[in-house]
């Protein structure tokens, strides 16, 4: 029986760089198929063989506290931070940017994340999901036009280290995409709006690197 | 659109694209909300009796106590999600007021009008309705739902309910993509449902917000068979916290639903979690008693 699940990974571009989706939960279907899209070659990542030959990997939108603790049960996590160290490029949007920042305020008892992004992140900065939002966001890297962004129980940069560089604040100044050599987090999930903007900026990175 | 806005379809339905591939928890007590939360829960649905009791002990089910679910709420950091009785729209404020993530208008509870529904587009808070077929998911997404789960039959650890719900939601949207435009006029209306909405269905081929499973499921298999059968997720009533080892078998169905097309890994999260549920099977439930036939 065919599912209703969106289980395409777009289009097959032989030529394009093979990017991973870290897929232990959360919307990592929207992420694979705008990938796709774009010309990337797409795997979906589980375990530790799944990094094999990967340039690049996205972490979905999702709830980090579960994708830590999937993580670590099936061996993903050590060899993951190993290719992050070494180097790889990686996207994380929400759930992704905490597993991305090297300290995390408010994760549950025994959280760990990857790391890798010199900041400090605070989990569900913004409350329930009563206050949840969209909102314009001007990202001067991804051009004039303001980026509709989409903030889900989202997190906050609280601080930003010498070796990251935020890209994006709220009119409050709270700090809400970072970057980082191959790093890039966002608080907010473009892969929900149909704007795929920080993908091909995450991809023109990976194909210049 | 350039101020901030709350409560906006996307940011209702994008809560639920962020709890797909996950496993929502039934729990009565913060006590059980650690334990959930612990084993990897991507939400908790905060109640008073699990299903299984409100069958055993009858008489009337309502929303729970505030303090309970403000209590399970201070407890942990994931989504916390409670249920309103079935029409009961002051429930539902109540429940939004108590900043719950997620309002449930469930049939589990009794329910506090015959005719009408919540209308959800009232609320600032995102709601998640149940359905045993097309027709009735999508009047629910007319009223402002903004996520769907099959209802299967809830308190019975039985889950072939789930299964006909499922299948069932499936093979209608598959027989709507196959249709020609003037066929869905009349697939509309043998739906009960607005012309728009089947349209976009049959166009897109899913419906139009997250579709996750509940009703009987009490085993990491079957988690792992509601996946399979193109489930987005999963939610487990009285299945963990009626077993001999909760603490294990709630680890073992997340991990199972992450996994779900890999047998080796289901055998393996499926051992030694002791008695799973003991249930009742559907068929021996007078219908009067089937939850699954309330909601219109």
């Amino acid at each position: 029986m065919t599912s209703l699940r969106d289980e395409s990974l777009g289009a097959v571009d032989a030529s394009g760089p093979r990017v991973g989706v870290l897929a232990l939960q959360g919307d990592f279907r929207e992420h694979a198929r705008i990938l796709g899209e774009l010309g990337a070659r797409v795997t979906l990542v589980r375990r530790p063989g799944d990094l094999e030959g990967i340039e690049g990997l996205v972490i979905p939108g999702g709830e980090s506290s579960v994708m830590d603790k999937l993580a670590r049960a099936f061996g993903l996590a050590e060899p993951l931070r190993e290719r992050i160290r070494d180097g790889l490029h990686v996207y994380g949007t929400c759930a992704g940017l905490i597993m991305l920042a090297d300290t995390l305020l408010d994760a549950i008892a025994g959280q760990e994340s990857f790391g890798g992004l010199d900041v400090v992140v605070r989990r569900n900065a913004f409350g329930s999901q009563n206050q949840s939002f969209e909102t314009d966001l001007e990202i001067p890297v991804l051009g004039e036009r303001p980026l509709r962004a989409v903030f889900i129980r989202g997190p906050v940069v609280e601080s930003v280290g010498p070796k990251a560089t935020p890209i994006a604040t709220l009119a409050d100044g709270r700090v809400v995409a970072v970057e980082q050599g191959g790093l890039l987090g966002t608080s907010f999930h473009p892969e929900i709006n149909g704007d795929t903007r920080f993908h091909e900026y995450f991809l023109s990175k990976l194909r210049s690197a | 659109m350039s101020t901030a806005e709350t409560g906006s379809s996307r940011v209702k339905r994008g809560l639920a694209e962020m709890l797909k591939g996950g496993v929502i928890m039934d729990v009565v007590t913060p006590e059980q909300a650690r334990i959930a939360e612990d084993a990897g829960a991507v939400a908790v649905m905060a109640l008073e009796r699990v299903p299984a009791d409100i069958r055993a002990q009858g008489g009337v089910a309502r929303m729970s106590d505030p303090d309970l679910i403000e209590a399970i709420i201070a407890e942990v950091s994931i989504p916390v999600m409670a249920k309103a009785r079935i029409g009961h729209f002051v429930e539902a404020q109540v429940l939004q007021a108590l900043d719950v993530d997620y309002i449930d208008e469930s049939e589990v509870l009794s329910p506090a009008d015959y005719v009408n529904h919540i209308d959800k587009w009232a609320f600032n808070t995102p709601f998640v309705c149940g359905a045993t077929n097309l027709g009735e998911a999508l009047r629910r997404i007319n009223e402002g739902a903004a996520m769907i789960r099959s209802k299967g039959e809830a308190g019975t650890g039985d889950v072939s309910e789930a299964t006909k719900h499922i299948r069932k939601i499936t093979s209608e949207v598959n027989q709507l993509k196959s249709m020609t435009r003037d066929e869905l006029y009349v697939a509309a209306k043998e739906l009960q449902a607005p012309y728009d909405l089947v349209l976009e269905v049959a166009e897109t081929g899913k419906l139009p917000v997250v579709l996750f499973t509940a009703g009987g499921v009490a085993t990491p298999a079957d988690a792992a068979m509601m996946m399979q059968l193109g489930a987005d997720g999963v939610f487990v009533g009285s299945g963990i916290f009626k077993s001999g080892n909760p603490e294990a078998r709630a680890a073992a169905v997340v991990k199972a639903t992450t996994f779900y097309d890999d047998p080796s890994v289901i055998a393996e999260v499926s051992r030694g979690l002791g008695e799973a549920m003991v249930g009742i099977n559907v068929g021996d439930l007078p219908a009067p008693h089937r939850l699954a036939e309330r909601g219109w």
